[in-house]
Formats: C-alpha cells, structure tokens, sequence
C-alpha cells in the first residue's frame, strides 16, 4: 500500500483535470457534425472573446444522435445539444426533463439555424443510371442507408422515400409502404451513424446509392476528392432540420446560460451562416444562401410537418413493432 | 535438464506432407489473420512520413488520451492487484463457505458483455439511476467523467490477477506456509517471505494481462465515457473518433501505440514465462543437490 498511495494521489490530482477559470461550454451532438462545429467554435470564441471580453473553451462530443441524447437523458452534462431531429431534443425535455418542452420555439426557425437534405451518392459515371429515388428499388442495386433506428439520418432518407412515393401521381399510403419496403430490401449494410454508411460506400466499396445529407457528400468530396463520384440530386427530397437547444437545468447548476444562449444564437449571424454555407449546410439567412447559391441547387422539398411533425412520426414509423419494424421483419422472411 | 535432450518419439504417424500442409495452413493463418493486421497498423500510421505521425502523437487531444488511459491503469490495476492476491490467497488456502459463489463472482466480468459493464454502471449512477439524484444533488460526478471510466476498467479487468493465481496457489498447496508458521513466523511475515515469493512470476504475469486489458478496453468504457474530446477520451475511443473523421494517419497513430503496448506486453509475458521456468529449474536442482 505505500506505493500505492503516491499513485493514487497522483490520480486524483490528475483526474481533477484542467482547472480553468474561464467558462466550458459542452456541445453535445450528432456524428457529421463535427467538421462544422469545428469550424463554428473558434469563430464564436473569438467573437465572445471581443464583445465580453471573456475567453471561452468550447468542447465537443459526438456520436449517433439518438445514443447522444441518452447520454444527456442519463447526466452527460450538455451545455447546448445540437442534433439532426427534432424528436432527439423532445426525448431530452420528455424523459430527461432537462429542458422545457417547447425547447423549439425559444428560437428562429423552429429552432434549427441550417437545414439539409437527402441527396444520392453514386460511384464515377454514374454506371447504373441512377436519376431518382425510384432507381433505387430496382432489382439488382445495392443501396447504404444508415439504420433509421438508430441514425436521423437513416430516418430521414425513409421518410423522403415515403414522401416522394406519396407524391407521385396515384399514391396513396399502401403504395407508400410498397416503396418503401422495395427500397429497404435493396439494402445490404444498415450501419448504425451516418458517418458509418459513407464509410461502408467509399472505404469497403459496397453498394452502388449512398443516400445521406448533401453536406456529408461535401465531406466525402474533401477527403475522397471529387473525381471519385457523383452526387445526384432526386426531383423530390426532405428537409431536414437540424436543430438545437440550450440545456436548463445543466446551464443554470453551471451558470453558464448567457454564454450558451449567445453560442447558439450566432449561429444565425451573417458569420455563423457563412460558416455553414461552406460546410454546404443550407442556410437560413437569405443574403447568405444568395451568396452560395451556386452550390446548393434547388429541389423540390418537403418537411416532415407533411407527415405532421416527429411527435406523430416517431410513433407511427419508428416505434417498435411500427412500419418499419413490420418492413423489416418482412424483408427478413423473403 | 537433462530430460529436454532426448529425442522424443515422433507423436504422430501421419505422412510428412499431411504435416506439412496442416503446419503450412496454421502459419499462413497466424500471418493472415494476426500479423497482417499488426504490421498494416504501423504501415498505415507511417503513410505519410514520421512528421505527420510525430505530430498526430503530440496534438493535445491525442495526449489528453494517452494521460487519461494511464491514469486510468494506474489505477485499475494496483486496486486489482491488492484484491486478486487476497482473495487468491482465499480462496486457495482456506475452506470457507460460499467459496464458490466467490470463484463465480469473479470470473462474472469474463462472461459479462464489456458493454453490459459499461450500462450497469450507467444504472446505478446514471441521473436516472439508484443514486443518480443523490449524486446530482452532492455535484459528484461519476459517468461521463473519470471516476466512471475506472470503475468500468476495475470491472472488465477485474478476474486477470485473481485467476492467474488461484490454480498457482492451489498447486503449491499451504505447507510451507505452516512451516513457517511452526517456526514462529508471523501472518504478515509468512506472506512477505513465503507466500509473496512463491507466487511473484504468476502475480507478474497477471498484472501484465490485466494492465494490457485495462489500457485497451472499448466497450465498457465507450458506454460511461461521454466521448468529450481532450476529457473523457481514451486511447481506444479517440481512434475510433479520429477513424469517422478520416483522419487515417491520427488514428493509425494512436492504435501504433496500443500495438506497441500489446508488443511490450507479449515481450514481458514471455520474459515473465522464461524466468519462471528458470526459477522452477534452479528450486529443482537445489532440491535434488540435497
């Protein structure tokens, strides 16, 4: 034991970690996330730094949204949380209590500062002809999609999937379910993040669709280069909303609330949108979304409030034993 | 010793190329299945030149990893090495009742899914756990933060010395530890100069499992972890994050390490392995010069 006790007490002091005076915010969000907010955090440092004159650490944690959320529901101490759908920050304010549950009203735009969409990623040349979403029932084509059990992301390519069968001409709710359930058996891999499935396309070559957000096909652009595929925009895709919140209960034990307001806040600055222009989220603000128009070409959009909002998605789709559960098990016995 | 010398009569009566082949088959499988991957690690890590490599070991995240990780040994493993020799010395030289279930209790973290570990952590002292809102009330913090980290590595390396010893123990049986005792030796005497000595090379080698185990653990710890960057990142965990950011090099770099460590640690297994045997040689010629 006495030589131990040194170790020991080196541990503790250790462990006690950085004692910073400044303020830490901690931004808990989603897996694609990160190169955005690695780009956000030092503007908005510098920012705090001149208007309050205060230095400000900024921390990051990422991974799939919804495991992300439980962390905060079981005591992960999120200043902020920055997710890819609404229904990630409800369970926060339904089971956590964390926050209020009209959480989304308390800023602009349903409290998402950027959206994206879903868009088809395909190898150079597209050799299988892939122009829409109804390509990729085919037979024969592989397609990765992230688990929309445990991805937004794969969430919204299913409902982009249901939504644009529903608006073809004669849809209806069955053939809906039809196209959805032909898409899902064309998929070989569901990994469980989004970042997951752009790996499985690019890295281990599988598959000839990736569907997941036109930003992430810019990430892929930059570490993949662009020459090795194509992104093809469908006639009709979702929005997605990627939205965000301040959490109470940890900002006011920490008394951090005025820093982590104005962190999200900015977001919605000329800056703030600048910086998610070039990350190829679209933005809000018009001026900035003119400046870039060039790489955001305009599609045919819907949003999940089609479908009335995630409050009724989430019961009627993803729950379990719901649609996709019943497609799933389906696709399995074939 | 001299017993090695002799040819020993072939065991098997198979054809030569029957031999051969099942030989042949075994090597290419340790090559393609461990030492591919081992030398890939190191060949992905170097890729792009020994600055980049350098560079991606220094950066402060990488680092905070790197200190976390020891820290986290460095705690694990005395705590278990002082918990293994007790209940091995037990366990083995005592009859008690509930003996069993004791043997049973730990070898629990053997058959216990990492991320099981990590979740039985999460409910007890998760904020919606047994005590979570004692411990939110008292601002003590154990998930998602250092203290959560440890216990889960406690937990999953937990059976590593306790189980090296028991069998050792058990062979050696408790004579000499009553002969000293006849002879007027205290308890603590007779486990420093008897019972320490006896069992040092199977303490060793356990230490050096359970350390290798705490060093390179993912599951449990990934589970009570909070992923933070430059906080509450492991080695394990801040490779895969580097890995999802593309960043080949940084995370191939970090797994260099580890790999090295799994290296370091198979060297002194089997420096612990030959001394042993050694040991037992000398202890058996002196036995027999008597």
């Amino acid at each position: 034991m006495k030589k131990l006790l040194p170790l020991l007490l080196a541990a503790a002091l250790l462990s006690a970690g950085p004692a910073r005076a400044d303020t830490t915010l901690l931004n808990v969000s989603y897996d694609v996330m990160r190169d955005f907010y690695k780009d956000y955090n030092p503007v908005f440092q510098k920012y705090w730094q001149g208007k309050a004159g205060e230095k400000i650490t900024i921390q990051q944690s990422h991974g799939g949204s919804s495991a992300q959320a439980r962390s905060v529901i079981e005591g992960l101490e999120a200043d902020v949380i920055t997710m890819n759908q609404h229904s990630d920050i409800d369970a926060v304010a339904q089971r956590g209590k964390q926050l209020p549950e009209n959480w989304a009203s308390r800023l602009p735009n349903n409290a998402a500062p950027f959206t994206s969409l879903q868009v088809l990623i395909v190898r150079k040349g597209n050799p299988k002809g892939i122009k829409d979403f109804s390509d990729l029932i085919k037979p024969g084509i592989a397609v990765v999609i992230p688990n929309p059990k445990t991805a937004g992301n794969g969430r919204y390519t299913y409902l982009a999937a249901w939504g644009y069968a529903l608006k073809q001409p004669g849809g209806n709710e069955q053939k809906a379910r039809d196209f959805v359930s032909a898409l899902f058996k064309n998929v070989p891999v569901l990994d469980t993040g989004g970042r997951g499935a752009t790996t499985t396309f690019m890295q281990r070559n599988i598959g000839d669709v990736l569907v997941t957000f036109e930003n992430e096909a810019e990430m892929i652009a930059r570490e993949f280069g662009r020459g090795n595929f194509e992104v093809v925009y469908p006639s009709l895709s979702i929005e997605a909303e990627l939205p965000v919140s301040v959490v109470d209960k940890v900002v006011d034990k920490k008394g951090t609330r005025k820093q982590a307001e104005e962190y999200l806040k900015y977001l919605w600055s000329l800056e703030g949108q600048t910086v998610a222009a070039q990350n190829y989220l679209r933005p809000r603000d018009k001026a900035v979304a003119g400046k870039f128009a060039s790489q955001f070409p305009a599609v045919k959009l819907f949003t999940v409030d089609e479908f009335g909002g995630w409050k009724a998605i989430t019961p009627k789709h993803f729950a379990d034993g719901a649609i996709y559960d019943q497609i799933a098990a389906a696709n399995a016995k074939k | 010793m001299a017993n090695n010398k002799i040819r020993r009569p072939g065991i098997t009566d198979e054809a030569p190329w029957v031999k051969w082949l099942l030989t042949g088959i075994a090597l290419v499988f340790i090559g393609l299945f461990l030492l591919i991957p081992l030398v890939s690690v190191f060949f992905e890590a170097l890729r792009k030149g020994w600055e980049l490599y350098l560079a991606a070991l220094v950066e402060p995240d990488a680092l905070s990893a790197v200190k976390l990780t020891l820290v986290t040994a460095l705690i694990a493993v005395p705590l278990n090495l002082t918990f293994g020799v007790a209940a091995a010395w037990a366990i083995a030289k005592f009859e008690f009742k509930g003996k069993s279930v004791l043997i049973t209790l730990i070898d629990l973290p053997f058959s216990v899914s990492p991320v099981v570990a990590g979740l039985i952590y999460v409910l007890l002292f998760g904020a919606h756990g047994w005590f979570g809102e004692w411990l939110g009330a008292h601002d003590i913090k154990i998930i998602f933060a250092v203290p959560g980290i440890v216990l889960a590595t406690i937990f999953v390396t937990f059976p590593f010395v306790a189980r090296e010893l028991i069998p050792l123990m058990e062979a050696q049986g408790s004579d000499e530890e009553q002969a000293a005792l006849v002879l007027g030796a205290s308890g603590l005497q007779t486990f420093w100069r008897v019972t320490l000595p006896n069992i040092k090379w199977g303490l060793l080698y356990g230490v050096i499992l359970a350390n290798a185990r705490a060093m390179g653990e993912f599951g449990a710890v990934s589970v009570v972890s909070g992923h933070i960057r430059g906080m509450t990142n492991t080695i394990p965990l801040h490779v895969e994050i580097l890995y999802n950011e593309y960043n080949f090099v940084g995370a191939f770099a970090c797994a260099s390490i580890l790999a090295l460590l799994a290296l370091v640690t198979l060297a002194l297994k089997s420096w612990v392995e030959w001394k042993a045997e050694r040991d037992d040689e000398a202890a058996r010629i002196a036995a027999n010069a008597e």
